[in-house]
């Protein structure tokens, strides 16, 4: 099992008291592609960096299990951490303007991540850099690689973190609302891109969203949150025959383009569910 | 009273206007209670303006009366920080001083605090040729050493309180108005001002109702911490005879006369010089704990 | 209120951001452009809402045509809706404050009772009335830059991606409001947004934008049905579609 985690719960101390934000969440992950999805505040993203250890100091972390590959990550030190963050386990982002550096080319942020792991001269590092904007579909690499970020688009800008994150070769890839920030066109294209290189790589993909259509079609599984606790986990392909209310609720709240409703349902949030 | 006031302030749905400011300005009055550099730097600058308001109070002399028989005393029972060079109680000129140098500080602040705000969300704000005219002319004044600008004005006019205030105000705008410029410039295209802009509202009104109030934070914090820097500017003119004038007990001036004495009778320079120094860093303890209490990027 | 905008171009410097857009709304109809980033839709939206002076073409309401500054009776007429409530809304105002600007701008009368009645016309309680901004959710602060615009008693809303920035089920939310409120008070819309089922859902007609040309204009049912033309609103329908449908 490349991830397990059981009965995780995040808090944070506020003025007014403790939140709760995550309030017991279990999910396994193989060499497998698992989505969570979730509105804001569900947690989802929190469960992604605590597995990371990315969260802030006064972050409350329990669980009875949060493994990594067998490590355990609640005890891990730093230094542990860091042979996992990047390396083993690579970390997309929603906005790749703020996670490149503006003062650096392209070719040479992608090298520096490369020789961090593997090491070797710079020359041959920018040669693999190139090799690795070329994995990831970019049909000039060597342009590419000789730009600066603000000069490419947004969905160059994603590709290019992929490729920094495939170059240590990691075994699990956690991607954080990857497309949310792009066209719609150019969303579908990095999605695929990274099934693609996810299945063919044998990694684990962790996907977040708060996309349900999106994330059913490009995952094997199927999470679903809602205020820090998981409503059900389903196969991808079960999701329009999905059972429970909410997973319905957000399935049927959204506007269609061939099934026109004269009025969205909307939804009501049941206290059961949290019980 | 205060538990009352307390849950009045906080309630998370106000009912009224003034209860929504109150609640506001009490979250940052917690948060700064909060900061232990800050709240020292807060104590010692109350103390030093009550120590100035009730002066006539507190004061065991006359700050002007002379005892030549008992000049440059060293601290007693009597005079408890020692005399001067002509027999004054220094602890009495210290507390009338603080009225002086306290107030000359003050006043600077009013003066130049309002004016760098206007010019710097003006010339940001409308951008073009009112930018660049409005920022030359903050070029130039800040092309020049503070205190050089200040002693030519100074000089130029009389030597003494009022001239020192207007020198420093000319000298201390700049900065200000850079700052406000910046910040204006942040928010303009912002689409908060854009829906202020679809009310019909004149620009006038826009720059001095919705821009100028999201510049005071960033104003305020730079101003406790500049006002250290009003201090020893206000005296060295003091101390370089173009401040207050004898035998007005200004800080600055008691140092200046207090020179010849520094290595006798060091109390006399020593004191005054205390005083200008706690202020100084009390200022910058608060300006540091209010930045990060008024940082809208904290909250 | 009509609206007819005739070969509209704006500029940025040498960049031209949207060259030759040409479309009418009649008077309680609702004109949709969607579009990806970059296509110019949001540009011709601030343009119409006086927000823009590097325009040049015919922007006309009503049959009269808009001049480049607008006068403050132009806003009464007027109003828009912006895509980010956490953008959107003065930091350090309460809701109160921000919702009273307009009417004391027009001197118009009964300030407080017009604050209460456009909050409940949003569904907001009257509660949220002195909170503000951080302290209400995203669909609570959509609703009140929705109410702020509504303040004015406009003809026309303008609606830059308004549900965008939202989660579905709030998104939900605020599309039925504007639907009620276009029902209630024959409001003119105009949407911009990269959403095709959005855009379908709220408008009667569609303009597909790309490089700063209207491609194509067509009417929502033939969007649904698929009886499009160019290759743009085609791949935009294809895509949306097939999320619909089962993975």
């Amino acid at each position: 099992m490349l991830v397990e985690i059981n009965n995780l719960k995040i808090g944070f101390p506020s003025r007014t008291g403790f939140h709760q934000a995550v309030k017991g969440v279990s999910m396994k992950l193989g060499t497998e592609k698992l989505g969570i999805v979730g509105e804001s505040g569900s947690g989802k993203s929190l469960t992604a960096r605590a597995l990371m250890k990315l969260l802030p100091k006064q972050t409350v972390i329990e669980a009875e299990k949060l493994a990594f590959d067998g490590i355990d990550i609640l005890s891990a030190s730093e230094k542990q951490m860091r042979t996992i963050r990047g390396k083993r386990a690579g970390f997309i982002l929603q906005d790749p303007k703020y996670s490149l550096n503006p003062v650096k080319t392209i070719g040479s942020q992608v090298a520096e991540s490369w020789r961090t792991h593997k090491g070797g001269s710079k020359r041959q590092a920018l040669e693999a850099a190139v090799h690795l904007l070329e994995t990831v579909k970019i049909r000039d690499p060597k342009k590419v690689a000789a730009s600066y970020p603000h000069e490419v688009s947004g969905g160059m800008g994603q590709r290019v973190m992929i490729a920094m994150m495939l170059a240590p070769d990691p075994e699990l890839l956690i991607a954080d609302e990857p497309t949310s920030a792009l066209d719609a066109t150019v969303q579908a294209e990095i999605l695929r891109l990274i099934e693609e290189l996810v299945s063919e790589r044998g990694m684990g993909l962790l996907l977040i969203s708060h996309d349900l259509p999106l994330v059913s079609h490009f995952c094997d599984r199927v999470a679903v949150m809602y205020a820090g606790q998981v409503m059900e986990e389903l196969k991808a392909s079960d999701l329009l025959s999905a059972q429970h209310p909410y997973t319905r609720g957000l399935l049927n709240c959204m506007p269609s383009l061939i099934h026109p409703k004269e009025r969205l349902p909307v939804l009501t949030r049941d206290p059961e569910w949290l019980k | 009273m205060i538990a009352t006031f307390r849950n009045w302030a906080l309630d998370e749905s106000p009912s009224s206007r003034q209860q929504a400011a109150w609640g506001n300005r009490y979250r940052i009055w917690l948060n700064l209670r909060g900061n232990a550099l800050g709240m020292i730097g807060l104590t010692i600058i109350l103390a030093f303006i009550a120590i100035a308001i009730f002066a006539p109070l507190l004061a065991t002399h006359d700050p002007a009366t002379q005892d030549l028989a008992n000049r440059l005393a060293a601290p007693s029972a009597a005079h408890w920080f020692g005399t001067d060079e002509l027999g004054r109680d220094i602890y009495s000129r210290l507390l009338f001083g603080g009225r002086v140098t306290l107030g000359m500080v003050i006043a600077v602040v009013v003066l130049v605090a309002p004016i760098g705000l206007a010019i710097g969300c003006i010339a940001g704000y409308f951008g073009g040729i009112v930018d660049t005219i409005l920022m030359r002319i903050t070029d130039i004044f800040l092309a020049f050493p503070r205190l050089v600008l200040a002693l030519a004005f100074v000089a130029a006019l009389k030597p003494g309180v009022e001239s020192a205030v207007l020198a420093i105000a000319l000298t201390a705008w700049p900065p200000y108005a850079r700052m406000a410029r910046a910040e204006t410039l942040t928010v303009r295209g912002s689409d908060f001002i854009a829906a202020y802009r679809l009310t019909g509202g004149s620009s006038w009104r826009i720059i001095f109702r919705h821009i100028m109030p999201l510049c005071v934070p960033t104003l305020i914090v730079r101003v406790t911490l500049d006002m250290s820097s009003i201090i020893i500017t206000a005296a060295s003119l003091g101390f370089l005879g173009m401040g207050a004038q004898p035998p007005s007990p200004e800080w600055g001036a008691m140092i200046a006369t207090a020179k010849r004495f520094i290595f006798e009778q060091w109390w006399v320079a020593a004191i005054p010089g205390i005083a200008i120094f706690l202020v100084s860093l009390a200022f910058n303890f608060l300006g540091d704990a209010l930045r990060d209490v008024l940082d809208p990027k904290g909250n | 209120m009509t609206i007819e905008i005739d070969n509209l171009r704006i500029a940025f410097g040498d960049r031209k951001v949207v060259k030759g857009v040409s479309f009418k709304v009649a008077k309680g109809a609702s004109f949709g452009i969607v579009g990806e980033s970059g296509s110019g839709k949001s540009t011709v939206l601030r343009a119409m809402a006086g927000l823009n002076n590097e325009w040049s073409g015919r922007i006309a309401f009503s049959g009269e045509d808009a001049p480049l500054k607008r006068p403050p009776a132009f806003f009464r007429k007027v109003q828009m809706v912006f895509q980010d409530p956490y953008g959107s809304l003065h930091p350090r105002q309460t809701i109160d404050r921000i919702l009273s600007e307009l009417p004391l701008v027009h001197g118009m009368d009964r300030i407080d009772d017009r604050i209460a009645k456009v909050l409940s016309a949003v569904a907001l309680p009257q509660a949220a009335r002195f909170r503000y901004p951080h302290q209400l959710s995203g669909g609570q602060r959509q609703r009140v830059a929705i109410a702020r615009a509504l303040i004015a008693e406009p003809e026309v809303l303008l609606l830059d991606e308004p549900t965008s920035a939202l989660d579905v089920s709030v998104q939900a939310e605020i599309l039925n409001l504007l639907a009620d409120l276009r029902a209630e008070r024959n409001l003119t819309y105009v949407m911009v947004s990269h959403n095709l089922s959005v855009i379908a859902h709220l408008c009667t007609e569609v303009g597909v934008m790309i490089d700063g040309n209207m491609v194509e204009q067509v009417t929502a049912e033939d969007l649904r049905l698929g009886n499009v033309q160019h290759a743009h609103t085609r791949e935009l329908r294809s895509l949306s579609v097939e999320l619909e449908e089962p993975a």
